[in-house]
């Protein structure tokens, strides 16, 4: 037991001081968000349109919309980025002895998967300071609520991560993970436009965004930020989180995975 | 038992003495009622065709409606949501004003281009007086001697004196006057222009222009922001302005005549109405058929609800105490 929460905690310090030291991906984390939040949202302040869908209950604007999404955001490219680093980790670094250690697997690679999220928890909350800053406030108690979504939602992104990592073998990939994983996730969500707005366009969106389990933890967000419980949302990404984190155990899996066959 | 009796009993007169807001809506032909605490439509009459303009008795025993394409003013009991009878407005009755001595109203005549004086208790007209064309915006002084008719396509505030029933001066404001305000202490008479986009605001003593206020809301079309109602509060720290199809009611401080704020409303937001402590504000949103409510001391909107189509004016009634 000693030895299991040890290592947590080894991980966890080891993610902190990666982040620490890596201000450029600290600053890159709150400019990317910034940069929506700033110039796309104000080109297209007016694009939303009209229309009250819970959990607002007045007219908001754009601005005010999106950042829910871009919270999102921020787990999203923190989640693939920190559970694509065990790529090189599991080769190269600290990983490989820790998967080498009688501690249970799946408890490593949750406890990746916490530190990961503790850390894109801390990117959260310093670029809604920022919108805050820039007038774009929550009620107290919004941001207080955020929290375990925001750790439930980390979780979720990571496993998702976790999962891309065990299928990747260079990570070269990671450009292809953008195109394929993280740019579809971000768009064809909720986090720039409600559903509404994308059944304008296509049912079919609709349906694709309505289906996202990204979606489902902006909308989660979303709700709590306004004091609010979505339960549906709740155990779309709690569902989500169990299967990705099992297909990441599996993938991890020295049997079954390819990992075993490299070994030999 | 006992404690459910009283906690029923409480609800109960907590319900039946809710402060209320009145919305007439224009297309529907009806008023909706609004409690303030629960921020709730709680009843809906039936009033006459397109009811516009909307005001209490001072004592708040009846409310008038302007009904412009009936061509009257109805005169509703606001308990029951009867109408009692009709005053005799002239033609496409728009916006009035209910004189301080609680007796005469003053109603702009659209189309005719008249200020119709009405005795609310004899129901007589008892003067009509010809101003400029396409009258709308009305405001009485506090002194009571002073009546003021904006004509919108005049462009001009007609400032009447209240014994002689005649216009004593004209002043130019810019173009499509909408509405007129007199301040608490009756130093000052704000008049919006919707096309112009600018209140103007003159000395009541002199009658001169006193200062101008222009509003620009960033990424919006100028053409779009068309003042039209504004509301003081009585403590002098601000004015809301509601800017009709930008959905945006501007804050102004009337001490600097400087915008403070914008506030995102619902769309062409028309005219407004304060609760009895001033610390909520009902705007009435024409083509979104709601009204938001504002919360006064953090200037936010908190909550919009749906009424009727197009709802236009809007008029306080207090029931508690």
């Amino acid at each position: 037991m000693k030895h299991t929460i040890t290592s947590t905690w080894a991980i966890i310090k080891r993610e902190a001081l990666r982040f620490v030291s890596q201000r450029g991906r600290f600053i890159a984390s709150l400019v990317r968000p910034l940069v929506w939040l700033i110039v796309f949202a104000a080109g297209f302040r007016a694009a939303l349109g009209l229309s009250i869908t819970p959990p607002y209950e007045t007219y908001i604007t754009y601005e005010v919309y999106i950042v829910p999404g871009l919270c999102g955001m921020v787990q999203l490219f923190n989640g693939m980025q920190s559970s694509l680093s065990l790529v090189y980790d599991r080769e190269m670094g600290s990983m490989r002895l820790l998967l080498t250690s009688p501690i249970p697997r799946w408890w490593l690679l949750f406890s990746k998967l916490l530190a990961g999220t503790l850390v894109s928890i801390i990117q959260v909350y310093c670029f809604l300071t920022l919108a805050a800053i820039a007038g774009i406030t929550f009620p107290v108690y919004g941001y207080l609520l955020a929290l375990p979504v925001l750790l439930l939602n980390g979780l979720m992104l990571g496993a998702l991560g976790l999962f891309l990592s065990a299928t990747i073998k260079q990570l070269e990939n990671f450009a292809g993970v953008m195109n394929f994983v993280i740019f579809p996730m971000f768009f064809l969500s909720t986090a720039l436009y409600p559903l509404w707005k994308m059944a304008e366009a296509s049912v079919l969106l609709r349906d694709i965004c309505a289906w996202n389990p990204f979606s489902h933890a902006v909308e989660m967000l979303r709700f709590a930020l306004y004091g609010q419980f979505n339960s549906l949302t709740f155990v779309v990404v709690l569902l989500s989180l169990a299967v990705f984190f099992l297909a990441s155990v599996l993938g991890y899996d020295p049997v079954r995975s390819g990992l075993a066959r490299k070994a030999k | 038992m006992r404690l459910i009796t009283l906690l029923t009993l409480s609800l109960l007169s907590t319900s039946v003495l809710a402060d209320e807001i009145w919305v007439t809506n224009e297309k529907d032909d009806t008023v909706s009622i609004i409690d303030v605490e629960t921020e709730e439509v709680i009843r809906t009459i039936e009033v006459g065709e397109r009811p516009r303009g909307i005001i209490f008795a001072h004592d708040y025993s009846v409310v008038f409606v302007c009904a412009s394409d009936s061509d009257t003013v109805q005169v509703i009991d606001p308990k029951t949501g009867k109408v009692l009878h009709e005053l005799p407005s002239g033609e496409d009755p728009e916006q009035f004003v209910l004189h301080p001595n609680n007796k005469l109203l003053y109603i702009a005549n659209e189309d005719d281009a008249i200020t119709t004086v009405v005795d609310v208790e004899s129901r007589k007209v008892i003067a009509q007086i010809d101003v400029g064309i396409e009258p709308e915006g009305m405001a009485v002084s506090p002194d009571g001697k002073t009546v003021i008719t904006t004509s919108e396509t005049t462009n001009m505030a007609h400032w009447i004196d209240t014994e002689t029933q005649k216009i004593v001066a004209n002043s130019l404001v810019d173009q499509r006057p909408r509405h007129a305000e007199f301040a608490h202490d009756g130093s000052e008479l704000w008049v919006s222009a919707e096309i112009g986009g600018t209140i103007t605001v003159f000395d009541t003593e002199t009658k001169k222009e006193k200062a101008k206020i222009s509003f620009e809301i960033s990424g919006i079309h100028r053409d779009k922001i068309q003042p039209v109602g504004f509301e003081k509060t009585k403590d002098g720290k601000y004015v809301f302005v509601a800017l009709g199809p930008s959905n945006h009611v501007a804050v102004v401080d009337p001490k600097t005549y400087t915008v403070l704020d914008y506030i995102l409303v619902g769309r062409r937001v028309w005219h407004m109405a304060f609760n009895a402590d001033e610390t909520k504000l009902f705007t009435t949103n024409g083509v979104s058929g709601d009204v938001t409510i504002i919360d006064v001391d953090s200037l936010k909107a908190t909550k919009s609800i749906k009424v009727g189509r197009f709802p236009w004016g809007a008029a306080f009634r207090p029931t508690s105490g």
